[in-house]
């Protein structure tokens, strides 16, 4: 792989997570013209806050990370403009405004928007998903004024529209497809834990339900829907957060080979010469085992983005994610995940677990029984120093040791409660036999020791 | 298909009772403002203790229980709902109106004190009381501060109730304004002694060492004279520069300091409206220094004026301390510091003018343990951070990088990791090795925003 030079022309589709820190990246190492085109908006914002922007919290341009300044001093240009085609045989891209954009290096980070699975009624107005800017502008005008919601799909987004239809005072109900919120990613304690601090919200949740259809009224808006156990429940807005599927419409005929997503190898190399894919439009044609073949997160677009960087810029950088990790918010509660917490355990799981009395905290550890080595982590409503870890799972840990570092993890603010020890005693009650450590490291102590921090000093 | 169905039985009921409460407690407010509008206008007519005074206690009243209806039954993830959507927190109108209201009080204060003769009677009775003379603009100023700081401080109390540290701290703001900047001097007045603010230092009270004051000091205080100035200096020269070291500036500015504390508490609902763009930043860098050099070389001219008996440098130094208190003072900390709070924020002073700012931020960038830490690759970039940063820092610029947020101008309030919806941020005081290393799960720009 030959670094990119700078007489050559770096084409970014989507200006998102990905697509940004690809740019940036690429620049901080070459002087190759760098564009980047987006249908969406002009600059980059954070689409995970788009929620903020709803409940008032920010103002759209508070969402947006880099001022005009950064990307005229970076010296990466900017197109607002629609991609009509791509023609990779001349090695160009069709804008429905602007002039033709010839490329030497082409990536697509496209994104995705809201996945509709045939319902009838589906296309009715006051239907819709939360994905894009386009899709909050939606939304404030198609819930202005309204009474009742319902939302399908119990994920991360649905959870969000909720909390934005509350903050306009809108009666929720959500349509969950499994016994608990979140079940098919949250064991049994933090899915219940969680779907009950949901309902405390006001949140009606009608569990193991879906959609049927919706129902409209004589101007062709939604007044209702019906569930597939026959309920009818009356509403002017239905959110649709059943997952997302990618925007790849547009390259039907640029000759790349499509399934799901746009099939990349390991470098994210598409069929055709020159032109990648990544993050949330991008289908792994051979996926790591155990691996997803899609990924869909905030976080892994960045990441997607640093190793295509590396590979662009002449080093070969095959992705591999590393220890897994995520995060999210539930109305009050904060989640942060390390590891791998399946939501369903088999015999070789075995885990710490505790909760707080008012079931506004858990953690979790779980380890696998033979080895004892750490799998993953689970917290609610506590935070733990990704550093450290991403250091516990990236070295194989076992519990035993992490037990030993464990009141160094935590990263809840000063004078918070602790509940570490809570954790060491019922370590210690499985084990009995074993022996605290004479003097627990303190956080600054470990990160020296194990070099858990960058050398870089900037600013 | 089976259907579990759960239904709500925890929320909305309160719902009728809380608006009630609320219209009351907005009603009681009216009463009170009504009261203290009569005092000041109509004091030859009906007694401005009882309108004044009486109103005074009839708006706290009124506004506890209207923050209490408003903040108890808003969870803590709702409490920033709609601030950029409601007139009052995003420069509308009544923004506007609240902040001409507050300037015009501070000129009528500074500048024409005979006008507020109405509500400087009202608190009469409560000067005698407590400092056995006579009341004047500078106790109805101090009075009515004070009852900002308990009052908003209920409300930050309410609105930050899961947090220990904000509880904690908020606490110490009302502590320190009620006890060290309005009873105690009250007290040392009342004893005849000289009124000394025991939680303000030089160079934010410029004057306390300036050789008139500690002159007076040591002339009318004797030995209780004598320990002030020993006092005003030590926290000066010696404990500023040992607990800026160990804790960062915000020992001070968001735990003790008076302006810190009206911030934290009454100009809460404004902190967003900060400017966090990199020319504001410029801006500050280029007013705040200044600002401190003008008070050293004002306070040295002074002594030289006075060791040599005016002779060195005549009327200058004169000049320079007055000048000084006219602009920065009087029209910078009061005037602009407060009166801006609904249009530019509510640590405009602490930001732009304050030279103790200057001092402490110097000390906390260069020769301090403390720093924002930022989680591993956590960040999502939403912008929470930097919105409700009322010192203007664009702490999502380094958070999403990956990097500690060490800024001469943070306070350490702690609201940018309240506000974090992952949990990213952490006010800590560590090691000064690798101080400014950043986490090594993210790759990060080399860019600095000030060059």
């Amino acid at each position: 792989m030959e670094k990119i030079t700078a007489q050559e022309h770096l084409v970014i589709i989507g200006n998102g997570i990905a697509g940004v820190t690809l740019a940036q990246r690429v620049r901080q190492q070459s002087d190759c013209r760098i564009t980047m085109v987006s249908a969406e908006s002009r600059l980059h914002f954070s689409r995970t806050a788009l929620m903020y922007v709803y409940m008032g919290h920010m103002r759209f341009q508070d969402i947006v990370p880099y001022a005009d300044w950064y990307w005229q001093e970076q010296k990466i240009e900017l197109v607002h403009d629609y991609v009509k085609r791509v023609e990779t045989s001349d090695k160009k891209l069709v804008l429905r405004e602007g002039p033709h954009l010839h490329y030497d290096k082409l990536v697509l980070a496209t994104g995705s928007s809201a996945a509709y699975y045939d319902w009838p009624g589906q296309t009715l107005k006051g239907v819709q998903g939360l994905v894009s800017l386009q899709d909050l502008e939606l939304m404030e005008a198609n819930t202005a004024g309204i009474q009742q919601a319902v939302i399908v799909g119990g994920g991360l987004i649905g959870v969000e529209m909720a909390e934005m239809l509350r903050s306009r005072g809108i009666t929720v109900t959500m349509l969950i497809r499994d016994k608990l919120y979140w079940h098919n990613v949250l064991p049994q304690e933090e899915a219940q834990l969680v779907t009950d601090h949901i309902q405390q919200h006001g949140i009606e949740l009608l569990l193991q339900e879906e959609l049927q259809e919706v129902l409209a009224d004589a101007s062709g808006r939604a007044r209702a829907i019906r569930t597939r156990s026959g309920k009818e429940i009356p509403c002017q807005f239905v959110g649709i957060t059943t997952g997302v599927k990618p925007n790849i419409e547009f390259l039907k005929g640029a000759g790349l080979d499509i399934d799901r997503g746009i099939l990349v190898n390991e470098i994210f190399e598409t069929s055709q010469p020159d032109v990648y894919a990544l993050s949330d439009c991008a289908q792994f044609r051979n996926p790591a085992p155990g691996q997803p073949m899609m990924e869909q997160l905030w976080y892994t677009g960045r990441l997607h983005a640093e190793a295509l960087a590396s590979t662009l810029l002449g080093d070969r950088t095959p992705y591999q994610r590393g220890p897994w990790f995520n995060s999210a918010k539930f109305f009050d509660i904060e989640y942060q995940t390390y590891g791998t917490v399946p939501a369903q355990f088999t015999e070789q799981h075995e885990s710490l677990y505790w909760q707080n009395a008012e079931a506004t905290k858990a953690i979790r550890l779980l380890y696998d029984k033979g080895t004892e080595k750490l799998l993953g982590i689970n917290l609610l409503g506590v935070r733990y120093r990704h550093d450290l870890c991403h250091h516990w799972l990236q070295q194989g840990y076992t519990l035993h040791e992490v037990i030993q570092e464990l009141p160094a993890v935590n990263f809840d603010p000063e004078f918070f409660q602790r509940y570490e020890e809570e954790l060491m005693r019922q370590y210690y009650t499985r084990f009995p036999d074993r022996q605290p450590p004479m003097k627990n490291s303190t956080w600054w102590e470990l990160r020296k020791r194990f070099g858990l921090f960058s050398d870089s000093i900037s600013c | 298909m089976q259907t579990a169905t759960i239904t709500n039985t925890t929320v909305t009921s309160p719902a009728t009772s809380q608006n009630v409460l609320k219209m009351a407690g907005l009603l009681v407010i009216s009463i009170g403002l009504l009261g203290i509008l009569v005092a000041a206008v109509g004091a030859n007519y009906i007694s401005p203790v009882l309108t004044g005074l009486g109103g005074t206690i009839v708006f706290t009243i009124g506004a506890l229980l209207y923050i209490w209806q408003s903040r108890r039954y808003k969870s803590t993830a709702e409490q920033n709902h709609g601030l950029w959507q409601q007139d009052a927190t995003s420069r509308g109108a009544s923004a506007w109106v609240i902040g001409f209201v507050l300037t015009g009080f501070y000129v009528l204060l500074y500048w024409f004190p005979d006008t507020l003769q109405g509500l400087i009677k009202a608190t009469e009775p409560l000067s005698q009381w407590l400092r056995n003379r006579p009341s004047d603009q500078w106790f109805l100023y101090g009075t009515f501060y004070t009852l900002a700081i308990l009052i908003m401080g209920v409300y930050a109390l309410l609105k930050y109730r899961n947090s220990r540290y904000h509880i904690i701290r908020t606490i110490s703001v009302m502590f320190f304004q009620l006890g060290f900047a309005f009873l105690l001097p009250g007290l040392l007045l009342m004893l005849n002694q000289p009124e000394y603010y025991f939680s303000y230092f030089w160079p934010l009270k410029y004057d306390y060492l300036f050789p008139g004051t500690v002159d007076y000091l040591v002339r009318d205080g004797a030995a209780l004279g004598v320990f002030m100035v020993f006092w005003g200096a030590v926290f000066s020269f010696l404990a500023t520069p040992v607990l800026t070291y160990f804790y960062g500036k915000r020992w001070y500015c968001s735990w003790v300091c008076g302006c810190g504390g009206l911030a934290e508490t009454a100009g809460d609902p404004y902190r967003h409206l900060s400017d966090k763009s990199r020319k504001a930043w410029r801006w500050e860098v280029a007013i705040i220094y200044p600002i401190l050099g003008f008070v050293i070389l004002t306070t040295l001219f002074l002594w030289i004026n006075s060791w040599s008996e005016g002779r060195l440098l005549g009327d200058l130094s004169g000049g320079f301390a007055s000048t000084y208190g006219f602009f920065i003072g009087a029209m910078f900390s009061g005037v602009v510091g407060v009166g801006f709070y609904p249009l530019m924020g509510n640590r405009v002073w602490c930001r732009f003018g304050c030279p103790m700012a200057a001092y402490l931020g110097l000390l906390q960038k260069h020769f301090s343990r403390f720093r924002i830490s930022t989680n591993g690759g956590q960040c999502i970039s939403c912008g929470n951070c930097s919105t409700y940063c009322e010192m203007g820092i664009d702490v999502r610029w380094y958070a999403q990088q990956g990097e500690p947020i060490i800024r001469a101008s943070c306070v350490g309030c702690g609201i940018c990791a309240h506000v974090c919806p992952r949990g990213v941020l952490k006010l800590e005081n560590g090691p000064q090795e690798g101080r400014y290393a950043g986490s090594p799960l993210i790759k990060r720009d080399e860019l600095r925003i000030l060059s």
